[in-house]
């Protein structure tokens, strides 16, 4: 019973967060992609259940709900890492070989185009087609730090870095 | 420019309210190509083929564009005669062109489009992409790869049927229709009516068929293979064979059906007429007891499936009776072996129906005798004309013949159960006449019939009063439900038929393009039944006899609810965000078990029941047989009462901990 109990309470916990962020934009179907921001912002990615249940509690299909998830980029159905990379491939970036840079990052975390978020969920790779800082190409940014002018080793390095940060953490 | 006209190709044409510029160059005579419009859905403009050039302006899709006193259109210039065959053949490049085997080879929009406009070659690649097929559905077969992203299915899913089983998913080539998560049809909310299908232009969306298992049974000499064909499949089947909308071709099916090789063809008329003894009975037992009020009718599955899935709390007010296909399933098994001196197990039954919704009220469990499906086989009128016609039978050319006794014997009641009204008026033709104790003087009730979306009438029978509502199309339903919750409408009987006309128009029809093809059928319905000799569905006398023989004497009777009653399934939680607690390692058919937490509620005992449930599965060693889910809500549950379902059945509602642990575990013994 207490074992049943945890694990129930968990989803409780993680519902009750959901359902305020639904109180604050008042359950209303024209706010749809506010709460979704908001649930993503909270649990990092929207699972089947977050979807079915923003889509239960609003009152629309949850096929729609799934719909406008899987329209937008931003929104993603997958578990997400702690730290996110997002890999500039710019025209700029991209002619200052970033691809050199994905490659690198895909083979030292075991990660590719179809898999993005390492099993640890410490790292999840995105590409971005402008960050707008093309001066700086190849551009990688980290969490909400920019890395300008990054050669494959140098990349390689930044998450061998944070991995051995969290490890003493 | 005070005159209220514009004009086509030089020609001026008056605008009388037309909502947009391609029902006006209709009217002038001008049929357009379109794929995405339907005058009953809201207008999308996706498709690109009713292009017009506004003179002035420049091209507009006409679909989504108002019509304007003193616009000058032209419908056919040499850049649209392009651009309409290029949009074409990039909707073609896109399409899995197996023409000559699709289901909807010679009923195919796109097809009929592409051949007008003289599209002859396809200059793109085809998409390497094959997207798989999803067959799990009884009623339903989607082939992705066929769908040309027109949202028809969409749209009258969510607009007209307020379902929304079906979404856009994904974007630009990726761009997909499909059910919630990707999920197959059969695990989503879906209803099974088909009015997808109905609407779809291509092969995309089609109903499943069961032509080759029927023609198994037939070539088996073992079977003895029977069939009963529903009142609106007589009204429409005709269409397929060139006959007009609404005109009866009962006598030539029959008689075509003889030929295919069915042994005995009955009507499901005669199942209609029996449906009215134990509903009209039960409405008024109802009554003068005090039962559950309002009552709805129970003849169409898509409804029952709405309701179970979206207003479970209503369920006790669902007429236990059962649908005409599953009474006549249930009487065949149980008479038929004799009457016609073969092993029960040789009895093979068919039905031949207009709806798509009948193939999955078929093969639930409930409607089965000894493990073998009352029914075994349902057939749409589609696939019955395609039967015919493998044939090669001209259906206008055979002798006519009729349906076989006992059960091919009806009343008028019973015939217009295929139009929406038609149950209605069948029950109060027995209902009245019961309550007044006297002969029914006026047997037509015209208040109910027609195409207007919801139809209410009052009654005054020998004191007691009766408000009767009809409605067709389910978000027509769901408005007269939230109508009567809110108790803004007060009712006694409620007919729904979940398909726009009722039956009529149902998922398994012929696909017609006629404006009034609705009117046309239900036309057909109503007169056959003027020209019955009996109307009245109490007049069936081999309905009667079979009371006396089979069925405990009386409608009402023990013998007769083990037969013709059935019970109803909770399909709320599917919606409900879920986790696994307990799936233990076991058989694969393990019987799910699914307890809902309400998570606006402190302290919700649905926690402390699964916890407890929990407890006893494991401490049994039940954990092989059963799969326990929690369920997460927000929907206020009626004041914390506990929502359980155990495999198909609803555990009944009490706010009591101790009284529903109870009751759970011996539904769970019970499924052991």
């Amino acid at each position: 019973m207490q074992q049943t109990m945890e694990k129930t309470q968990a989803m409780i916990d993680h519902l009750a967060e959901v359902n305020r962020i639904l109180e604050k934009n008042g359950y209303q179907e024209s706010r749809l992609i506010p709460i979704l921001q908001e649930v993503q912002d909270v649990y990092k990615y929207l699972s089947k259940e977050m979807i079915s249940y923003v889509a239960t509690s609003i009152g629309v299909p949850p096929s729609r709900v799934y719909g406008v998830a899987t329209f937008y980029a931003h929104f993603s159905m997958q578990p997400k890492g702690k730290y996110i990379i997002r890999l500039c491939d710019g025209t700029a970036c991209h002619v200052k070989k970033s691809h050199g840079i994905l490659n690198a990052l895909y083979a030292h975390l075991d990660l590719s185009a179809d898999k993005r978020t390492t099993d640890d969920l410490l790292f999840t790779i995105e590409t971005v087609s402008c960050l707008g800082a093309c001066g700086l190409a190849p551009v990688m940014v980290v969490g909400d730090e920019v890395h300008g002018q990054v050669t494959p080793e140098q990349a390689v390095a930044i998450v061998d870095q944070l991995r051995a940060a969290e490890k003493q953490a | 420019m005070d005159k209220n006209t514009l004009t086509i190709n030089g020609r001026e044409v008056a605008i009388a309210g037309e909502r947009n510029l391609l029902e006006v160059i209709r009217k002038a005579g001008i049929d357009l190509p379109t794929f995405c419009y339907h005058s009953e859905l809201s207008i999308y403009g996706a498709c690109r083929l009713c292009l017009v050039e506004i003179q002035g302006k420049g091209i507009f899709a006409s679909c989504s564009t108002a019509p304007a006193p003193g616009m000058s259109v032209l419908t056919d210039t040499k850049a649209i005669r392009k651009m309409r065959k290029i949009n074409v053949e990039l909707l073609l490049a896109n399409h899995k062109r197996e023409c000559p085997s699709c289901a909807r080879s010679a009923t195919c929009s796109l097809q009929d489009i592409a051949r007008k406009l003289g599209v002859t070659t396809v200059r793109y690649k085809q998409p390497a992409a094959d997207l798989p097929i999803d067959d799990s559905s009884p009623s339903l077969l989607r082939d992705p790869n066929k769908c040309v992203l027109c949202g028809d299915c969409v749209r009258v899913c969510s607009e007209v049927q307020t379902v929304g089983a079906l979404d856009f998913a994904g974007r630009g080539s990726n761009a997909r229709v499909v059910p919630a998560f990707s999920q197959n049809l059969a695990d989503v909310e879906c209803v099974n009516c088909g009015q997808c299908a109905a609407v779809c232009p291509t092969g995309a969306i089609v109903p499943k068929s069961n032509c080759d298992q029927v023609w198994d049974a037939i070539h088996d000499p073992e079977k003895t293979v029977v069939v009963q064909v529903a009142p609106a499949v007589r009204v429409a089947l005709g269409e397929h064979f060139g006959f007009k909308s609404g005109e009866n071709v009962a006598r030539q099916m029959v008689s075509a059906m003889k030929m295919m090789g069915f042994d005995q063809v009955y009507d499901t008329c005669y199942a209609a007429d029996m449906t009215i003894f134990e509903e009209a009975t039960e409405l008024i037992e109802r009554i003068t007891r005090g039962g559950k009020m309002p009552m709805f009718t129970s003849c169409c599955p898509a409804w029952i499936k709405f309701l179970e899935t979206f207003y479970p709390e209503l369920m006790p007010n669902l007429s236990s009776t059962r649908s005409p296909q599953q009474i006549f399933g249930a009487v065949a098994r149980r008479t038929l072996p004799q009457q016609l001196r073969i092993k029960p197990e040789n009895l093979v039954v068919v039905s031949v129906m207009p709806c798509t919704a009948k193939k999955f009220e078929a093969q639930l469990p409930k409607f089965s005798t000894d493990g073998r499906p009352d029914v075994d086989y349902v057939l749409t009128t589609i696939e019955l004309a395609q039967m015919i016609e493998s044939m090669g039978i001209d259906l206008a050319a055979l002798p006519p013949e009729t349906f076989d006794m006992p059960f091919g014997f009806s009343t008028g009641g019973g015939v217009i159960f295929g139009t929406t009204g038609g149950v209605m008026e069948a029950a109060l033709r027995y209902a009245v006449e019961k309550i007044d104790g006297k002969p029914l003087e006026r047997i037509d009730f015209k208040e109910v019939r027609g195409l207007t979306p919801r139809k209410e009438a009052e009654l005054e029978v020998n004191g007691v009063k009766l408000r009767l509502a009809v409605v067709h199309g389910l978000g027509n339903a769901r408005k007269l439900l939230e109508d009567i919750k809110a108790g803004l409408v007060k009712v006694d009987f409620v007919e729904v038929m979940a398909c726009p006309g009722g039956c009529i128009s149902g998922g398994g029809q012929p696909i017609s393009h006629e404006t009034d093809f609705r009117t046309q059928r239900a036309r057909g319905l109503y007169e056959t039944d003027k020209v019955r000799q009996l109307q009245k569905p109490q007049d069936n006398f081999w309905v009667e006899k079979c009371y006396q023989e089979t069925l405990g004497g009386h409608p009402g009777s023990h013998a007769a609810h083990l037969a013709l009653h059935t019970h109803y399934q909770n399909r709320n939680q599917i919606f409900d965000a879920k986790i696994p607690v307990l799936h233990g390692e076991g058989a694969a058919d393990k019987i799910p078990v699914c307890i809902t937490i309400c998570t606006k509620q402190e302290n919700c005992p649905g926690q402390a029941l699964l916890g407890m449930v929990v407890d006893y599965i494991k401490k049994n060693n039940l954990a092989e047989r059963f799969d326990v889910d929690a369920a997460f809500s927000s929907r206020p549950e009626a004041d914390g009462t506990l929502a359980v379902t155990v495999g198909d059945r609803e555990i009944g509602r009490s706010d009591s901990l101790e009284a529903t642990f109870q009751a759970v575990v011996t539904a769970l013994n019970a499924a052991c």
